[in-house]
Formats: structure tokens, sequence, C-alpha cells
């Protein structure tokens, strides 16, 4: 497991956190809880030191006092800080984040609306991240210390440099503008917007479902730049972790003895190695999975994509706190549950990591 | 003992190679040697030495390199192409681009070193009193550690700038609070390895006290994959105080900081695509070198972390 965490240097990455603590899965989920009463903690903290007077944003600057008192004490603000806190988690565990000011829904309506689209983004991401970095890890391993493992080496120190949203900028640049590979901004065209059922809000799916194929191609060619641009944060990442395990399972006496046995190579190497790497690999995918859902904040605002990272970012910049912070904690909560589901795969899947 | 350095027969270079070292300044200058040779030897991590070092040279030297004052505008030469006067042209204020490139690496290596100098050490802190103590200051302290760690780093620095307000300073400090927690890791983890050592119980017997240990024996021996671990987190660093300027939410107007500079170049993206360009490469290119040297630096100084 130590190699899992091994360091990858951007902070898109993260080590693995519960490692250490639980051996089963009362320990797991004890340490599920700390963690989000601890994301709760820090939201309502944010919450709290913010220098805007959550009473004034609710009656209007020129309210009179005894109004502004009244809702101040409707809204809990005049309880001592702890007894607010216990509110507070009380609320989000009832699903109330509050409303949003700039969209004046419940915060938790909005995110519902626009959470399926950050996920289809980086489900498509990390599905182009697996095909292409997987294999190219293998392929490093293989040649070590030759120009393919070089060529590997450098794509993914350059995706851990590159800042994403230029690169996004870029691809629109050369891809939608000069060559007209692929469309622009947005999930669709925005002539075919209201021809879409929405049924499950993954415009593929829902556009699959409808009758005009027309309509499924405009959307893939909507996703594909932005999926891609995403992907590659993940590739880089997932051919690292690839290669330096293939390099651990290439140097077992038991690759050996299979080549010692006259079994082909291709073989050794895609079966017996790449079939032992495949556990901690699965901790690694869900990782970079859960770190593309963080880091489609800058993608989303470059592609328009209306997702959770464009909702967090306008709310941001238009001081809705409710907003944001609702969004910080469904990204956290989802962040910190990949983290645990990852780390009780490992557990499950190899029978080393039981003990 | 060190006048070794000054005696004309041994030499330098047999001063620092010998394998009897007269003091301990001797041998942590023979190790430190045998360390830059093999870093010398790594092509890609010159190349990163060389492009820190050109950033540092380049903040340092900014008012006798850059061309013009980045602040100036001239609205009769706005968002100009590439030429002989302005290498990288002009932005839509007509200022240029080189200038404002040049003064921006300052922005940039403040923002890292600041965000260095604040979470390296309360991470050290934080990890070497738990693995010292272990027990329940290490279970309460690396908890919160992991309660850090398991935030979504770039959504939890927006929220804290989004709390404290727009501006560098703010962003250096959001940035900082989401840094520490691997590097108390690390801390964690080399003192355990280190506090049941003999050396150690040495020195407890002599009478030092736990400050005293913790900062003269164990913090030592954390420094090395420390180093490691923030050269190579300064690229992320680079990278997230970037996305929080191009927000609007990091360095505010006029100042030149690089991922600003790539927003607002954002809307002359098809006629004057290097307003934009320029800016994005150089955050590429300096977050590049940080990787590189920080590659390099763990072959040499930290074996285990390497694959």
């Amino acid at each position: 497991m130590a190699a899992v965490s091994e360091q990858t240097g951007t902070g898109r990455t993260r080590a693995r956190p519960f490692y250490r603590t639980g051996k089963n899965i009362t320990k797991v989920l004890f340490s599920l809880v700390i963690t989000f009463l601890g994301l709760l903690l820090v939201t309502f903290l944010i919450g709290r030191i913010l220098p805007i007077d959550p009473v004034l944003a609710v009656v209007g600057d020129r309210a009179p006092q005894a109004v502004y008192d009244r809702v101040r004490e409707e809204m809990g603000l005049n309880q001592p800080l702890w007894q607010q806190f216990f509110i507070y988690i009380s609320n989000v565990l009832h699903g109330d984040f509050g409303k949003s000011v700039l969209t004046t829904n419940p915060v938790l309506t909005d995110i519902k609306r626009v959470f399926p689209a950050t996920l289809e983004l980086a489900t498509l991401a990390t599905i182009i991240g697996v095909a292409i970095g997987i294999p190219a890890g293998v392929f490093a391993a293989v040649h070590k210390g030759k120009w393919p493992d070089h060529i590997v080496r450098v794509i993914g120190l350059a995706g851990y440099s590159m800042p994403i949203f230029w690169l996004g900028l870029m691809g629109l640049l050369v891809f939608y503008m000069k060559l007209g590979w692929v469309a622009g901004p947005g999930r669709l065209d925005s002539f075919y917007v209201d021809f879409v059922e929405p049924r499950t809000g993954l415009m593929l799916v829902d556009t699959l479902l409808g009758d005009d194929p027309g309509l499924f191609w405009n959307a893939v060619s909507h996703i594909v730049l932005p999926a891609s641009i995403l992907a590659y944060f993940s590739l880089a990442y997932i051919a690292r972790m690839t290669r330096s395990f293939m390099l651990e399972q290439l140097g077992q006496e038991y690759i050996l003895t299979a080549r010692v046995k006259g079994i082909s190579e291709t073989r050794i190497i895609w079966r017996h190695a790449l079939g032992n790497v495949m556990v901690p690999l699965v901790t690694v995918i869900a990782l970079s999975y859960a770190n593309l859902l963080e880091g489609s904040v800058l993608t989303e605002i470059i592609f328009a994509w209306p997702g959770l990272g464009l909702y967090i970012t306008n709310s941001l910049l238009n001081a809705d706190m409710n907003a944001v912070l609702g969004g910080t904690i469904v990204v956290g909560t989802v962040f910190i549950g990949v983290n645990m589901l990852s780390d009780l795969l490992y557990r499950l899947l190899d029978p080393r990591a039981r003990k | 003992m060190t006048t070794h350095v000054h005696t004309p027969k041994t030499g330098l270079k047999q001063w620092l190679t010998t394998d009897k070292p007269q003091s301990r300044f001797q041998a942590k200058c023979g190790r430190s040697w045998v360390a830059w040779i093999k870093i010398t030897e790594n092509r890609l991590a010159m190349i990163g030495l060389s492009i820190v070092v050109g950033l540092i040279l380049v903040t340092i030297f900014a008012p006798l390199l850059a061309p013009y004052n980045p602040l100036a505008a001239d609205l009769t030469n706005r968002i100009s192409p590439p030429s002989a006067a302005h290498w990288f042209g002009t932005d839509q204020l007509g200022r240029d681009i080189l200038s404002r490139l040049i003064y921006g690496a300052q922005y940039t290596l403040l923002i890292v070193g600041l965000v260095a100098i604040t979470a390296a050490p309360i991470g050290l802190l934080i990890g070497t009193a738990a693995g010292f103590f272990g027990g329940w200051v290490d279970a309460t302290l690396m908890r919160i550690t992991d309660i850090f760690l398991a935030f979504p780093k770039l959504i939890l620095a927006l929220a804290f700038v989004s709390a404290l307000g727009p501006g560098i300073e703010n962003a250096i400090l959001a940035i900082a609070i989401t840094a520490w927690p691997p590097y108390a890791r690390i801390a964690r983890a080399e003192t355990i390895m280190v506090r049941n050592s003999d050396y150690i119980q040495a020195a407890r017997l002599q009478g030092v006290s736990n400050t005293g240990l913790i900062i003269g024996h164990i913090v030592p021996m954390c420094i090395s994959s420390l180093v490691v671990r923030v050269t190579l987190d300064m690229a992320g660093m680079i990278l997230i105080a970037a996305g929080l300027g191009f927000l609007g939410l990091g360095a505010q107007p006029p100042m030149p900081e690089w991922g600003a500079m790539v927003s607002e170049g954002r809307q002359f993206l098809l006629a004057q695509w290097w307003v934009s360009t320029v800016p994005g490469l150089a955050i590429f290119v300096v977050s590049l070198g940080f990787n590189l040297l920080g590659d390099g630096l763990r072959d040499v100084l930290d074996p285990r972390g390497g694959d």
C-alpha cells in the first residue's frame, strides 16, 4: 500500500489517509463519521468567519431593529456557538443547506440539478484515463529506461505541471476554433437543448434514449474535448502508478518461473503481472476519480459546463455562501466516501491486506 | 578542526571526498558534495534546477530585465502581436506582456515561498510531536491531519478564500491551510523510525529535554524527506495559486499574476491567442521545473520514495 501513496507532486493526488487506523469495517465507519464531522466543522467555521452578516442578507439593510432581532433569533444566531453547530449538523443531515441567494432555490435542489453533469464528465474522463493510462504504464515498465519509458515519463510530468484551465483554453482554440473538429462550450448546441427530455441528467444517456441520433452525436462532440483534457491528468497519474506497480511485479520470482516454463512474454506481462497489479490499481483509479470530481471545477468554467464546479464558482463570485458551502460539503462527502470505498475495496480484494 | 579547508596540500576535492572526515562539518560537506554530484548526473533534474534558479534570478532582477513598466497602459497600442518592440505582444490595455511576465515571476515565487515556509514548519511540528509522544497526542493530531487530507484541496482553498475575501494574502493563507497535512504525515513516519534509536536514548540520558530532543535530534532527520516533498508540491501550489488567480480570487488587478493574465486574455483567444498562451506557458515551465527538480532530489536524498 505504501506504493499507492507515492508522492505525485501536484496535490491532485493524495496519500491514503485512513489506512493505518481501521482494521475492521466498524473502525472504518467510525473514522468516516469523524472525518465527515470534521468537514462540517470546517464549513461551519468558514460560514461563521464570514464578513457578511447572514441576518442582513435575509432582512435587507433597512429592516427595523425588531425585525432584525427576530430573524436573528429564528436563525439561531443568538445561541452559543456549539449549539449552533449542532443545529447546523442536524440541518445538513436533513439535506437542508439553506437557500441559494442567486437562484432562490434550496441549495440541495440546485446541486441535484447540476451534479449529473459533473459526474458524466468525470466518469468519461476516468474511462479515457484508464484506457490509455494502464497500457502506457505497462509499456513504460516493460521498456524501462528506454525511449518508451522516457516518453511516458515526460508526458506524465507535463500532465502534473500543466495548468488545467490553460490546457482547456488551448484545446478550445485549436480543436474548436481553428480546426472545428469538436463542438464548443456547453453540453449541447443551444438549438438542441429543448429537445432533450431529462431522465437521468446524464446527457449522453438522455440523448441516446431519445429518438434523434443527431442529438447524441452532438452531445458526444461537446463532451469529448473537456473529458479528454480532464482525462490527461488522470492518465498521467494512472500511467505513473501502473509503471511503478508493474516494475515491482516484473522483478518477482514467479515471473522468472513463468519465463522458465516458456510462457509467452505477452501472457506474462498482461495476464500474470498485470493481474497482480489490478488490486492496487483499483485504489489508484478510485482516487483519481475522486480527484477528477474536484479537478473539474476549472474545466467546467472554461467549457461553460453546467456542473457542480461551475455552480460553486458562480456562487462564490456572487457571495452566495450557502451554495458555496453546500457544494463544498457535497464534493467533500463524495471525496471522503470514495477514499473510504477504495480503502475497503483494497481490503476485500487483496487477501494480504486482511490481516 | 575545520582548518583543513585551508590546508593547500589536501585540496578541496580530497577534503570533501575523504572517507575519514575529521569533523562533523567536514562529513556534512562531504555528503552534500556526493549528493550534488549525483544530482548533476541527472540531466532532467539539472534542467529543473536551472528553471528554478532562472525563476529566482528573474524575480530578483525584474526591474532590470523588464523592458517596460508592467502597469503602464498604452491604449494606442492594444493587443498588438509579438514584435521586436514587444516580444510577446501587448495585452488589452497595451501593457507589454513580457514585462508583466517578468514581474509576475515575483508573485509566483512569493506565493510558493510563503506557503512553503508556513506549511512545512506547521507540518513538521505536528508530525514530530505526534510521532514522538505517541498515545493520545498522536491519535488526536493524526485524526486532525486525516480530516484535512480527506478534503479536496482546491475546493477547500476556494471556500477559505471566499470567506476571507479575494486577494493574494488570503490565497497564500488558503493554500497553506490545505498544504500542511502531507508534511505532518511524513514527519511522523520519520520520527517513529528514529524515536527509539540508541542515539536518541543516549541524548536523553545526557538530560536533553523532550523539546530539545525533537528540535535538535529528530527534526534534522525529517528535513531531507520534507525538502523533497515540498519541492514536488511547489508545482501543485503554483497550479492552485494560478487557478485562484484565474478565477479572480488570487492576486487582484492590475497585479501581473500569471493565472489572472491567462484569464484576461480569454476574451481575445481566437484572434489574439498570445495574450493567454504566453502566461500559461510560463506557469507550465515553472511548475515543470519544480517537478523535475523534485523528482531528481527524491532519487538522491530519499531513495525509499522513488520507484
